[in-house]
């Protein structure tokens, strides 16, 4: 098992390594009109190589991605140049591991910034992710073991509805109506559990993370439903129902541990997404998480912050892929773990 | 074993009497058992033969009271050692399920939860009628793996049913359903699933243990070869309902009817003369929505013309006695069925023994 998790865990870095790789290739290929968005309008070619130098750019691209990499494991100086650094050390900035680069336009360590959306956007979700699975699987398995009746069908029917609204709908309905008109919620906005505590936490949060879960939760209501349904006809079913087991131990013990494991995946996956940041709905209550950094930055041309966005968020998901297959040799006996 | 001493050999342990099970579907009824009756004595084995969708799973499930909370409609009596289990509550019947009848399911590796280890299940069925600890469950567990052939039984306790061959895993299916010493024990197609090496074993553990348990056996299956090892008494089932039934070997011999005619004539045997033919069954089993009119056999059946008029087609035959022994009754309508099996049928595909009986 030790060795299983292990190796899970190696393959990811490797994964996550390429991802920078390709992120590269594919951002820093063409540096010309990043290095004119960091400079401005009338900028001389005096200027515009020196800021390349400064930010690395005329370096090639596999050299680019070379030092990208030592930062992130060790930090770096801009510019990286050794000489500088003897001669004047105040002109040299230097940014400390982990090291995503360095943004122009918001003259800061790509860190820095995405480090305070980071907690916006992790407490959204992880609100959000408590909201759709604890409510869309309970759905789910009310709506399979009443199948047919006219609570399953209100069931998916209301998920149904709510799934097909758009999110930005959804959240300036939330806002103005639980929020500003009637007051029930507070005011949605961030405060660190730092700072305010938990509730002044939760209660800022708590709109945003249902408009995120309203969106995710059809689905697992849906999939929860199928599932339960699709193993309450198994073969294994009818022998716990032979043997005297009694209908709640038969549910509760033999159905929802084969119907439920097929969750955690989609579970795992989904948390990583939106751990990511959520864009819309960043957007809609005005909070300043890593979706609403990521639309910012790319409006801005600012390659550094969206390399460091996709990296972090490949590395989500990387890490939940490897806790779901780790997960997964605990939870199914089949997955051999030699 | 704990009751076994009380039981006694031949007396009547289950009578299903005139046992109906509809289903309601939006395309009408299903009639899938539809007026059947047979008896079965503690420690003898009756084998239930017939096609897919001749009924014989589907009145087993019965007595083990699994159409209930569906959409199925049951009827008529199931007595199991004095008690009508038809109108039992789901609680007293959940209490009798695993315990006084306890069933063998196809499909060993379906059959099994993939996630539960095979001691753990064995267990479970263990603990839900007896008050015992995990670990004394476990220890039964062990003992009945034991019991069934399972090499290493205290090892392969923590097994899970996909580190098990086809044929351990039937004989954990068999250790869980005797686990609790059931009266009845219930075999849907105990061997159909297996390779044919492995059928031999698992058909002599189950006789093996139905002598050490002095249990009542019913055995499901549409292989006559596993109905001649097995079974005292059988049982034809098609259509929903039985077509003959008598002690094996007469019935066997001395077939009365044209459907068993044509499942012992679609019987390959090794020891046969190579030049005999083997006869399948022309058509399809009927439908259960719209069965056909009279006997549900006749739209199959060859010698239909033999009997006169339109009776076949207008008039279900009776269950009734044709060789003078009250045991072994059959439904059709032909005359001297005996004369025509050995003359025409047995000397169609086995020329060389037709006749040797009379």
């Amino acid at each position: 098992m030790f060795a299983y998790a292990v190796r899970r865990i190696l393959i990811g870095l490797a994964m996550l390594v390429v991802m920078t790789l390709i992120t590269f290739l594919l951002f820093m290929n063409n540096t010309t009109a990043s290095v004119l968005a960091s400079c401005g309008k009338n900028c001389q070619p005096e200027q515009k190589a020196i800021i390349a130098k400064t930010l690395g750019y005329d370096d090639p691209v596999y050299v680019q991605w070379g030092k990208f990499l030592k930062g992130v494991v060790a930090g770096r100086n801009f510019p990286d140049d050794p000489a500088l650094v003897a001669d004047h050390p105040e002109l040299v900035a230097h940014c400390p591991a982990p090291c995503l680069g360095y943004s122009f336009k918001n003259s800061n360590f790509v860190w820095d910034v995405m480090k305070d959306a980071m907690w916006v956007s992790i407490s959204i979700a992880v609100v959000a992710f408590a909201i759709w699975i604890i409510i869309g699987v309970l759905l789910g398995i009310i709506a399979a073991l009443k199948r047919g009746t006219w609570i399953d069908k209100v069931i998916v029917g209301v998920t149904l509805v709510i799934f097909a609204f758009p999110t930005f709908f959804i959240g300036q309905l939330l806002y103005v109506f639980l929020a500003i008109k009637t007051g029930w919620f507070a005011i949605p906005s961030y405060t660190p559990i730092a700072d305010g505590g938990v509730f002044t936490w939760l209660g800022g949060v708590i709109l945003p993370a249902i408009t995120l879960a309203v969106f995710y939760m059809a689905g697992y209501v849906r999939m929860t439903r199928a599932f339960v349904l699709e193993t309450s006809t198994e073969d294994y079913i009818r022998t716990a129902q032979a043997k005297g087991l009694s209908a709640r131990a038969v549910i509760g013990k033999h159905t929802f541990r084969a119907a439920l494991t097929p969750i955690v995946t989609m579970a795992g996956m989904d948390l990583a997404l939106v751990l990511g940041g959520a864009p819309i709905t960043e957007s809609v209550f005005n909070f300043n998480g890593l979706g609403k950094l990521a639309v910012t930055a790319t409006r801005e041309f600012d390659l550094p912050i969206n390399i460091g966005i996709v990296v972090f968020l490949s590395a989500f998901v990387i890490l939940a892929n490897v806790v779901v297959d780790i997960a997964y040799a605990f939870i199914d006996p089949r997955v051999s773990v030699k | 074993m704990t009751n076994s001493d009380s039981r006694v050999v031949g007396e009547q342990l289950l009578h299903v009497n005139d046992l109906v099970v509809h289903f309601t579907t939006h395309d009408g009824i299903v009639k899938a058992v539809d007026g059947l009756t047979y008896n079965v004595a503690r420690g003898q084995t009756l084998g239930i033969v017939g096609e897919s969708g001749s009924g014989k799973s589907v009145s087993s499930l019965a007595i083990l009271g699994l159409h209930r909370n569906t959409n199925a409609m049951v009827s008529g009596s199931i007595n199991l050692g004095g008690v009508e289990l038809l109108s039992l509550s789901d609680e007293d019947m959940r209490r009798k399920r695993g315990k006084d009848v306890a069933m063998i399911f196809q499909d060993p590796l379906s059959s099994l939860h993939p996630y539960y280890s095979v001691g753990a299940q064995i267990g479970e069925a263990f603990r839900v009628h007896n008050d015992v600890s995990k670990s004394e469950a476990r220890k039964r567990a062990i003992d009945m793996l034991g019991l069934v052939g399972i090499p290493q039984p205290d090892r392969r306790v923590d097994d899970y049913p996909h580190q098990f061959s086809g044929g351990m895993r039937q004989r954990a299916m068999i250790a869980m359903a005797l686990v609790n010493d059931p009266g009845l024990v219930i075999a849907d197609e105990p061997t159909t699933a297996l390779d044919v090496t492995v059928q031999a074993q698992i058909l002599d553990l189950l006789q093996k243990l139905q002598r050490e348990f002095n249990s009542a056996i019913i055995i499901i299956t549409h292989d006559l070869g596993v109905v001649a090892e097995m079974a005292d008494e059988v049982l034809v089932m098609y259509g929903g309902k039985a077509v003959e039934n008598g002690p094996t070997k007469e019935l066997l011999v001395h077939p009365q009817m044209p459907y068993t005619w044509g499942l012992l004539s679609s019987v390959p045997d090794v020891t046969a003369d190579v030049n005999n033919k083997l006869k399948p069954i022309p058509g399809n089993p009927p439908s259960l929505l719209n069965p056909p009119g009279g006997c549900s056999f006749h739209p199959r059946c060859e010698f239909r013309d033999r009997v006169g008029g339109n009776t076949c087609a207008t008039v279900i035959p009776v269950l009734e006695s044709k060789t003078g022994d009250p045991n072994h009754t059959s439904r059709c309508h032909l005359k001297g069925p005996e004369d025509i099996y050995q003359a025409e049928v047995l000397a169609d595909v086995a020329p060389a023994t037709a006749g040797e009986e009379h």
